[in-house]
C-alpha cells in the first residue's frame, strides 16, 4: 500500500503530475488570439503576390507572431494527439512507438516551418 | 484471439505508479456512446476536429516552405489553394477550426467550473454549433470580398 502523499511525490503513474494537462490549457489559451490573427493574416493575403506575402511574413512583428503560432500549434497538436493515442492504443509497444512518431513529426514540422519563416525574414 | 476486441475487456497495457505492468479497461470507445447525444457527440467531434486540424497543418508547412523557396513553388501552392479541391479543403478547415475553437472555449469554461448543469450544457453545445456555422460563413464572406 502506498500512502496518498507517496503517490503525489512520485507525481502518479505518468511521473509528471498535471503538467501535460496544464500545458494543453496554456497553449490553447495562447492560440486563441494567435489563431484569430492568423485568420486575419491569411484573409488579407488572399490573392496577394509572392513579394507581398514575403514582405508581410518577413515583417518583424508578423515573423515573431508566426514563430509563436508555429511553436504553440505543434506543442498543442502533440499534446492532443498524445491523449487520443494513450486512450485507445492497447499494446504498450505500439502506443509508445506511435507517440514517438507523432512527437517527431511535430518537432520536424515546427522546425521546418520556423526555419522557413526565419529565412523569409532574413533574406 | 481472432474475435474483435470488446471495449469492456481489460486489454489496455498500462503501468502502475511503481512501474509494474497492469491490464486496464480501454477508455470508452465510439460504440459505447449514443452518438446523437449533445454530450458525447460534441466530445467526439471535438477530438475528431482536433485530429483533422492537425492533419491540415501540412498546408501551413507547405505554404511557408514554398514562400521561403521562391516564386515557382509559391505559385504551385497558390494554384492548389485556389483550385476547387483546395478551396474545399480550406472550407472544411474553416469549419473544423471554428468548431474546435468554440468547443475548446466551452471546455475552458468547464475547467473554470461553469456550465455543468444539463440545461446549460445543452445551451452551450447549441451555441457552439450555431457559432461554428455563423463564423464559417462570416469568414468566407470576408475572404471572398477581399479576394475578388
Amino acid at each position: 500500500m502506498r500512502t496518498p502523499l507517496g503517490r503525489v511525490r512520485g507525481l502518479g503513474s505518468a511521473k509528471s503530475g498535471t503538467h501535460h494537462w496544464w500545458m494543453q490549457r496554456v497553449t490553447s489559451l495562447a492560440l486563441l488570439p494567435l489563431t484569430l490573427w492568423f485568420v486575419y493574416a491569411v484573409i488579407s493575403l488572399s490573392g496577394a503576390s509572392f513579394a507581398q506575402t514575403r514582405n508581410f511574413i518577413g515583417h518583424p512583428v508578423n515573423a515573431v507572431l508566426m514563430l509563436a503560432l508555429i511553436g504553440l500549434t505543434f506543442h498543442h497538436i502533440n499534446a492532443g494527439l498524445q491523449v487520443v493515442v494513450e486512450d485507445y492504443v492497447r499494446a504498450e509497444r505500439s502506443r509508445i512507438g506511435i507517440l514517438l512518431l507523432i512527437r517527431g513529426a511535430c518537432w520536424l514540422a515546427a522546425l521546418i516551418s520556423g526555419f522557413a519563416v526565419l529565412r523569409v525574414a532574413f533574406t | 484471439m481472432s474475435h474483435p476486441p470488446d471495449p469492456r475487456q481489460a486489454a489496455f497495457a498500462g503501468r502502475r505508479t511503481d512501474g509494474s505492468p497492469v491490464q486496464r479497461p480501454l477508455s470508452p470507445h465510439l460504440q459505447a456512446y449514443d452518438m446523437l447525444q449533445m454530450t458525447s457527440a460534441m466530445s467526439i467531434m471535438h477530438r475528431a476536429s482536433g485530429i483533422a486540424w492537425s492533419l491540415a497543418t501540412v498546408l501551413l508547412v507547405w505554404w511557408l516552405v514554398a514562400l521561403a523557396s521562391g516564386p515557382g513553388p509559391f505559385a504551385t501552392v497558390q494554384w492548389f489553394m485556389s483550385s476547387f479541391i483546395g478551396l474545399l479543403v480550406l472550407f472544411g478547415m474553416t469549419v473544423v477550426a471554428w468548431f474546435h475553437t468554440l468547443a475548446g472555449i466551452r471546455h475552458m469554461a468547464w475547467d473554470l467550473g461553469y456550465g455543468f448543469s444539463l440545461p446549460a450544457m445543452m445551451r452551450s453545445g447549441q451555441a457552439v454549433l450555431v457559432g461554428t456555422a455563423a463564423l464559417t460563413v462570416l469568414t468566407w464572406v470576408i475572404a471572398l470580398v477581399v479576394w475578388l
